[in-house]
């Protein structure tokens, strides 16, 4: 443990997946031709005027009540006034001292890695969110790849008038590794309800980090660094040690810190000053007179919390409440919302909920994962992976044959019956024939029978191995065992 | 050509009739603008062939069928240049029409041209349009009033029957009234705004010219109503305010705050506006004394809020995707600075700068939030006031039309100017401007009608009984033949 404590404030801002933006009705597609989706309002032209989309407030309302926000019955648009060529009206419409939702509290559950990255101890830690408030994007100005690239920059406005929701946390952070759980937090929750995609790589997820250092038992805060261009979540969390190396050695050597922005630049793996604190801008925040207050009912508010998914965090709980599933399990099989209703449905069909569990997060993962499919576009059904968990435990193929038939089943859409019965997979359990399999096993390794009887009984799984060979895998396990143990002791 | 100087209910029936045609009414109208423009200065475009080939296309039937009108060059009309008496918008031709235009155009009317402003509607007498002074036609060595002077002259001329303008602090109330026509602000909410180039937007409100309160309301009901692009709109049904003129008045209470009749106001501008007070007194109108106790803070509190808005608003005019870009400016804030240095005129920049000023860090609570809170008070105050009167009568403009190059050294004289509009935008009540007479020296003048949120109905019953009463029958000397 060193002698310095870290602090740090995130700031998300996640685009919200609304058909269209949120002042006019320009589609938000993205990839679409520079400027095709473009009108006089989020071009910003002389006379245009903003009307909020309807669907922005129910995606705000999901988001703040996923992270446990509360929603404001009133909020005020604001002007946030800055000259930038992407930036079209020359201000943002955004929301300053009267945000839609504030006083979030929110728990994680958080963990230190070691060197290789793994997880040492999960904790809950509870987060304080200040506010998370509706805004507008800017557009995207193009500096490479068109004529004249060298004498002219580009500007694309399909991406302005976009929606987002900004999040904005208390300095409430230690670690970087509690940062990084809490965008992947974030980013889950978001996706879960619906509001966001929340992909960081495609830059409907973004991340700014506030950072500073103080010695550990002080009281006041450090100078804080704001850190920009933190594009997916691993970069945010090399950034910030970087950062918070930088502070520390700065101090150390008797330096003083300056407050500014700095960029994280991934291929130099560095931080660097992108503009102090005397060029921060005024923004010079005003109420936005050509919207009205966003008034926001009770009833609305209870209407959209009806209609939300039980939240990850309570469907975790319950899977190892009610499934008896571990920690980890649980977690991972509510890392996404269409698996962990994949995995409620197979538990069912199971009748086994832990094996369920087991199967979809070792084969059914695999497979999903190789060919880069989610859950829900999943070939199998949870039906059908119920009915061969089924088959598995009632003994009649072998966990192997399992495999086997689950990557059949993935491969052509086919039920568990269907591969079993085609392939002649059903497991042999009849004693007369597996008898007459072990004798011949025993015959034909002479040697390491009697090193066995000699007393080497970890030889003991090699026969159970031979055996299942000879069956061609068919043989059940079980009986494998109880026979050769009554032979090989004869 | 005798069809100019005719209100759109004479040349509506006419047409209808058959006795004129839609074509030779827009003709008539193109040929005096044409010509008068030369003394008047008042159109910065002015559309013949566009408005002659509409006009053979006119549906007879509708409210208002070949009906030419002039709109200021701040409303966006597709197909012609929107300026906003600026340089900075260079050339520009807006991809779209306002909405209140859609709705003329749906009407039958036919837009014959864009009339000269103040640069962005910033000013009370037109000497800041980048393109020159509109000449009154009064007298051509004054004033037409501001910002929407092009509007006024032009209806006041007898180019056309009707125009639009926008006023944000008075800018068709004031150039109405140095012109001899009538000017209303409509409630904040009556009109959309789409479409309209933004000046302030809590306070700018699209209003009508014309030369009697009927033509105003056969036009206000076609324009008025909820606009799903424009968020500011009510949702408040639109009367048939045209067939609710008539009737006595008798019994109806009229305001009249004494205080805002002392000090600063021209003499014969008074005993006009008196003179006024004793027709409605004459009518059976009760006359009662009321106070608006903050009305003397609205040009403070307005000059605050106003250029407030402004400064944002105008911050699109950037040179980067529309209008004028300054030459060699190689680099991002060069260009910005050239730009907004040589596109924007004094006035304008004044007013940005004001404008930053008031909302920038650690200023913001000491004029941008006091003067919001001021025009509460001054909301409240007009709100206690019609609690015992239907309108309030007021002089429009201190003075009459003064003369070209008189003020234009001294803002803080021309912003006084104001000093009667300003409180209907800041409390976004409508306001009617209304001739009643001429001075010695044969200019116009005008008193102010106010009342409450959407009694538009009302202001135009009382106003249509003064003129009933006094019909204002002049004719300035620059006129259309």
């Amino acid at each position: 443990m060193t002698n310095w404590e870290t602090i740090i404030g995130l700031e998300i801002h996640a685009q919200l997946s609304t058909e269209s933006k949120i002042f006019c009705g320009c589609s938000t597609h993205f990839g679409d031709e520079p400027n095709a989706n473009t009108c006089p309002v989020c071009l910003g032209l002389p006379g245009a005027l903003p009307v909020l989309n309807r669907r922005v407030i129910e995606l705000g309302a999901r988001a703040a009540l996923a992270l446990g926000l509360q929603i404001n019955n009133r909020s005020i648009f604001a002007r946030k006034n800055y000259f930038y060529p992407d930036l079209p009206k020359g201000y943002q419409i955004s929301q300053f001292d009267q945000p839609f939702s504030a006083n979030g509290e929110l728990e994680i559950m958080t963990a230190e890695r070691d060197d290789a990255g793994h997880p040492l101890e999960w904790r809950p830690k509870k987060i304080t969110i200040t506010r998370l408030h509706l805004e507008e994007d800017a557009g995207k100005n193009v500096h490479e790849g068109l004529p004249d690239i060298d004498r002219y920059s580009y500007i694309d406005l399909n991406r302005a008038g976009t929606p987002l929701a900004e999040i904005v946390t208390e300095p409430d952070f230690r670690t970087s590794w509690e940062a990084y759980d809490y965008v992947n937090h974030v980013r889950r929750a978001l996706q879960w309800v619906g509001a966001s995609e929340a992909d960081m790589e495609k830059g409907n997820l973004r991340c700014e980090a506030n950072v500073s250092v103080r010695r550990r038992g002080a009281e006041k805060f450090g100078t804080k660094v704001e850190l920009k261009n933190l594009n997916s979540v691993r970069f945010m969390h090399r950034a910030i040690e970087f950062e918070v190396e930088r502070q520390i050695g700065v101090l150390e050597a008797g330096g003083h810190l300056q407050q500014e922005t700095r960029l994280w630049d991934e291929r130099a793996a560095e931080t660097r000053v992108m503009r102090s604190k005397e060029e921060a801008h005024d923004y010079r925040y005003f109420p936005e007179p050509d919207l009205p207050p966003l008034e926001v009912s009770d009833e609305f508010i209870a209407n959209v919390r009806d209609g939300m998914p039980e939240l990850p965090e309570a469907r975790r709980k319950r899977f190892m409440e009610v499934y008896g599933l571990s920690f980890p399990d649980a977690s991972q099989l509510t890392s996404e919302r269409s698996l962990a209703d994949y995995y409620e449905k197979t538990a069912a069909a199971s009748g086994d909920p832990r094996a369920a569990s087991n199967w979809i997060r070792t084969e059914l993962l695999r497979e999903l994962d190789a060919a880069g499919l989610t859950a829900q576009d999943s070939n199998v059904s949870p039906e059908a992976l119920g009915t061969l968990v089924q088959l598995i435990n009632d003994d009649k193929i072998s966990g192997k044959q399992g495999k086997e038939v689950l990557h059949e089943m993935f491969k052509s859409g086919k039920t568990a019956n269907a591969v079993v019965e085609e392939r002649g997979l059903v497991q042999l359990s009849d004693t007369g024939e597996i008898d007459r399999i072990i004798d011949e096993v025993i015959v034909s390794n002479p040697s390491q029978l009697e090193q066995y009887r000699a007393g080497k009984e970890a030889l003991f799984g090699f026969f159970v191995g031979q055996v299942i060979k000879a069956s061609k895998g068919k043989a059940n396990p079980k009986i494998v065992n109880e026979r050769l143990k009554a032979k090989l002791s004869s | 050509m005798a069809d100019n100087g005719k209100t759109i209910s004479e040349l509506a029936s006419g047409i209808k009739s058959g006795e004129i045609t839609a074509r030779a009414v827009v003709e008539s109208s193109v040929a005096a603008a044409e010509k008068l423009n030369e003394t008047l200065n008042a159109f910065l475009e002015i559309d013949r062939d566009g408005a002659t080939k509409r006009a053979a296309t006119i549906d007879s039937t509708s409210p208002l069928a070949g009906i030419p009108i002039a709109i200021k060059d701040n409303i966006c009309v597709q197909g012609m240049q929107t300026s906003c008496g600026s340089r900075i918008l260079g050339d520009y031709h807006p991809p779209y029409n306002a909405t209140v235009i859609d709705r003329l155009l749906s009407a039958g009317a036919v837009v014959i041209g864009k009339t000269n402003c103040d640069e962005f509607a910033m000013g009370s007498s037109n000497e800041n349009s980048a393109f020159g002074a509109v000449k009154n036609p009064w007298d051509t060595s004054r004033v037409p009033g501001g910002s929407s002077g092009g509007s006024a002259a032009a209806v006041a001329a007898g180019i056309v029957p009707v125009a639009l303008g926008s006023d944000t602090g008075g800018s068709v109330r004031q150039p109405a009234s140095l012109c001899g026509v009538v000017g209303l602000k409509p409630t904040y909410g009556r009109n959309s705004r789409y479409g309209l180039v933004a000046f302030a937007s809590s306070l700018d409100q699209v209003g009508i010219f014309a030369r009697t309160t009927e033509d105003v309301a056969r036009v206000l009901e076609i324009i008025a109503g909820r606009d799903l692009h424009d968020a500011t709109t009510a949702d408040v049904p639109v009367p048939d305010y045209a067939s609710q003129l008539s009737g006595d008045i008798k019994g109806a209470r009229l305001g009249f705050p004494k205080a805002l009749f002392g000090e600063g106001l021209d003499a014969e501008v008074r005993a006009s506006v008196e003179a006024a007070v004793n027709v409605y007194r004459d009518l059976g109108a009760e006359i009662v004394e009321v106070e608006l106790p903050h009305a003397q803070y609205s040009i403070a509190v307005y000059y605050i809020i106003a250029t407030a808005e402004a400064s944002s608003n105008l911050a699109r005019f950037d040179g980067v995707r529309y209008g004028f870009r300054a030459e060699d400016a190689p680099e991002l804030r060069q260009m910005y600075r050239k730009t907004r240095e040589e596109g924007f005129g004094p006035e304008v920049k004044r007013r940005i700068m004001l404008g930053t000023y008031v909302l920038s860090a650690g200023y913001y609570d000491a004029y941008y939030r006091k003067a919001q809170q001021v025009r509460s008070l001054l909301k409240q105050d007009f709100q206690k006031a019609f609690e015992r009167c239907d309108a309030i009568i007021t002089p429009t403009s201190p003075t009459p039309a003064f003369l070209l190059g008189e003020k234009v050294d001294d803002p803080l004289a021309m912003y006084l100017n104001d000093v009667y509009t300003v409180t209907a935008n800041l409390a976004g009540i409508p306001g009617l401007s209304v001739p009643c007479g001429l001075s010695a020296g044969r200019l116009p003048i005008g008193f102010q009608l106010l009342g409450g949120y959407w009694s538009e109905p009302t202001l135009f019953k009382l106003a249509h009984a003064y003129e009933t009463a006094q019909p204002f029958t002049e004719r300035p000397p620059v006129h259309a033949d």
